[in-house]
């Protein structure tokens, strides 16, 4: 993924600065909760919702496991339509390619509609080692870009700033990458976005080349879909002379039919809209209409990987609706810059470890960055279990195991840093597989109730900064039930048959 | 029917107080339970946080204390939900790494017949009135594993709506997750300690006297919460509401 990530902290340390933010905090808290009841009333109006849930679950299960017969199908009818179809291995590859493509045409600068793809390879980035200057046109991209920032939202990646952030961002910077700012420009929601239309339009009308991603691609015909909100991605998809277009193999749907599900699922997941303002389509090319010439870069960039692995295959359904952000509490209080990746939140967490792998500080914590609360599946419109993945994920992180890494089977190791967690963890196993032993621990910590110390040592300092630690009881439960039921009690049940650990037959 | 008590680990050493509050609820409303004494954990602690080879004879384990049971009764919708969602799971996995069908064969008998106590009290006994009678203000919060995991729905309003003398408030943004999670209040303190933070605000500002969940692990967070926060809320599991009478107020 971009290099712009590599680096990041481990979760719980770039979270700790959001959660101290309280700017940040509000904003989020305001725009996640907003956005969720919106959801759930636009969820509630479809009676068909568990219905179109499974459909789009099945759908999805069914393109990955024939995902070679449906791309290759998808590469005939796209060059039928008159379009040429790449192959992209990784993140580099994928660059080289557009960065050739644009390179050929001449030009130095391009229109990006927004895409979650070319932010994934840090497309930017490589276009402008190249002298290509790459422009966002989505509004919140345009404000990301601008602040020389990150999103931090999958569908709305400024979700981070207020309307005063935003004001001055654009009085300060609109005039390095453009059209200034006007003057005066205050924080009204119309006055920021007309300003952004006036520095936008020059930008459609002057560009040659468009960027794109894709939200699906339909293989029967060739055609690649976007929805959208503001109409600025159409602008670039069908404005320029050339069109390219990034995106991940996972996107395929088979027929017309199977998109119809999606379309209903993706806005109302997302924005809580029916419909999206624009749903833009396009077959390959039309003599003077459109792009004369359409490149499809299709990017596999660690989805394969990701297939090969039954539990955390489900990641690859997502439709990159975001829902599963804005519900999440950890998500809420940590921001998205805190994921170290484009995918931030409950998805990104299953999907930036599955797609780059464990052996980075922040892709080995990712899984743990959550509490498992299992909001995030609740609403996920094609019913991923994240919580499942997380935990597998986990599992792949202390225990290592094997896994496919660039198409071939790999054992890997467990991560550092977590050799005390395995003795605890081997330690506790040992207890619990002898209930006298358990008991005996239970009576020691009760004997020395008086002297433990109120706040914990190593690694449960975390919690006991901040909470108060249980008292532990005079008498354990087990110890309760003894002395009151005795050991006759005990025998007439059917326990009666199950003796502690070391007494038998006492 | 020979029921038992599957108490969880957590209970048993830190809160026997629930323990002896489902005993006497259960046996007032007519059910012998039993403690079979050879119960420790069930492995959730152990799965959950990335560990599932060493939870699996932890699962044999509980099979082998609990299999001859009827049923099998806890209150804890987290060990509920790691018994009948993971455990299912757990012998999925072993098969399909081809170590047989044998884990999946010993923990099949055990997952249907395990409930979580109020499932046990609505479904199974058919009650929801169970004569208790309780004088407080109460707020419920639903604990995320019985919420979403197991699906207890409705079950613990109506247990506690039946309840005599108690005042149920509602609590604001109750679905949302305290922020314990496990291993989670360790790893990711902060952002643990911001939910728990918000969750006791929103318990504070419905006015009640006591914040009661079917969890003891969540309450241990919430309630450790509170205690730093000096808030004037206790936190007390559902068990020990239910099991208070007018002749014998529990404490």
């Amino acid at each position: 993924m971009s290099g712009t990530y590599l680096g990041m902290p481990a979760f719980p340390a770039a979270a700790r600065d959001a959660v101290r933010d309280a700017t940040l905090r509000a904003n989020l808290r305001h725009a996640t909760h907003t956005i969720r009841d919106k959801r759930a009333k636009a969820v509630a109006e479809l009676d068909d919702w568990a219905r179109l849930r499974e459909a789009g679950r099945q759908i999805k299960d069914h393109t990955l496991r024939h995902l070679g017969d449906h791309l290759l199908r998808l590469e005939e009818t796209v060059t039928a339509a008159g379009g040429t179809v790449h192959w992209a291995t990784d993140a580099d590859e994928a660059n080289r390619i557009v960065t050739g493509l644009v390179r050929a045409t001449g030009e130095r600068e391009v229109v990006k509609v927004k895409s979650m793809a070319t932010q994934e390879i840090g497309l930017n980035e490589a276009l402008e080692a190249a002298g290509i200057r790459a422009y966002e046109t989505d509004l919140a991209e345009l404000i990301v870009q601008l602040g020389q920032d990150r999103p931090s939202h999958i569908l709305v990646p400024a979700i981070h700033r207020n309307r005063g952030e935003i004001r001055d961002i654009f009085a300060r910077e609109m005039e390095r990458w453009g059209r200034p700012a006007p003057d005066g420009l205050t924080d009204s929601p119309a006055e920021l976005a007309e300003a952004a239309r006036l520095h936008l339009r020059e930008k459609f009308l002057r560009a040659k080349v468009g960027v794109s991603g894709a939200n699906f691609m339909v293989a029967e015909t060739g055609t690649m879909v976007v929805v959208e909100s503001e109409g600025n991605g159409r602008m670039c998809l069908t404005l320029p002379e050339t069109l390219i277009s990034v995106v991940g193999i996972e996107k395929v749907v088979p027929t017309w039919r199977d998109l119809e599900v999606f379309l209903q699922t993706l806005p109302r997941s997302s924005t809580a809209e029916r419909m999206n303002p624009y749903t833009s389509m396009w077959t390959g090319t039309t003599d003077g209409d459109g792009p004369a010439a359409f490149h499809l870069v299709l990017l596999d960039n660690g989805r394969t990987d990701t297939l090969a692995d039954e539990v955390g295959r489900q990641a690859l359904r997502c439709i990159r609706c975001s829902a599963c952000l804005n519900v999440c509490p950890v998500y809420e209080r940590a921001g998205g810059h805190a994921y170290g990746s484009v995918y931030p939140g409950p998805i990104g967490a299953i999907l930036s470890p599955q797609l780059r792998g464990t052996a980075s500080e922040i892709d080995a914590s990712l899984p743990y960055a959550s509490s498992l609360c299992g909001a995030c599946y609740e609403v996920c419109p094609v019913a991923i279990d994240i919580p499942e993945v997380l935990v597998h994920l986990r599992e792949r992180v202390v225990q290592g195991g094997e896994f496919t890494r660039h198409g071939a089977k790999t054992t890997l190791r467990p991560a550092r840093g977590h050799a005390a967690e395995r003795a605890a963890m081997r330690a506790a196993g040992l207890v619990f597989a002898r209930p006298g032993l358990l008991r005996a621990g239970q009576r020691l910590a009760a004997r020395t109730r008086r002297i433990h110390p109120r706040t914990l040592p190593g690694p449960g300092r975390a919690w006991s900064a901040t909470r108060d630690l249980p008292t532990v009881p005079e008498e354990s439960f087990r110890d309760w039930w003894r002395r009151t039921r005795g050991r006759g009690a005990e025998a007439t049940g059917a326990a009666g048959a199950r003796t502690e650990d070391g007494e038998a037959g006492a | 029917m020979r029921v038992a008590l599957f108490l969880t680990c957590v209970n048993d050493t830190l809160y026997p107080d629930t323990g002896r509050a489902v005993v006497k609820l259960l046996t007032r409303l007519g059910v012998d339970v039993d403690f079979p004494a050879a119960q420790t954990c069930c492995g959730q602690a152990h799965y959950n946080t990335g560990y599932r080879h060493q939870a699996e004879p932890l699962a044999r384990h509980f099979s082998d204390v609990f299999g001859e049971y009827d049923a099998i009764v806890t209150p804890s919708g987290s060990c509920g939900s790691m018994v009948r969602e993971l455990y299912p799971r757990m012998g999925e996995r072993a098969r399909a790494e081809g170590r047989g069908d044998g884990l999946a064969r010993a923990l099949a008998p055990v997952v249907p017949k395990t409930y979580e106590l109020t499932e046990f009290l609505v479904d199974v006994l058919g009650v929801t009135d169970v004569g208790a009678y309780y004088p407080h203000t109460v707020t419920y919060h639903p604990t995320c594993h019985g919420l979403r995991s197991l699906g207890l729905g409705d079950r613990p309003a109506r247990l506690l709506a039946a309840v005599g003398g108690l005042d149920l408030v509602e609590l604001p943004g109750a679905r949302e997750c305290c922020g314990f999670g496990g291993t989670f209040a360790v790893k990711n303190s902060d952002v643990s300690a911001a939910m728990g933070t918000d969750k006791v605000r929103a318990a504070e500002s419905t006015g009640a006297e006591v914040l009661c969940a079917a969890d003891n692990s969540c309450l241990m967070h919430i309630g450790g919460t509170m205690a730093r926060l000096r808030t004037a809320m206790r936190p007390v599991h559902l068990a020990e509401i239910l099991a208070s009478t007018e002749k014998e107020p529990w404490s």
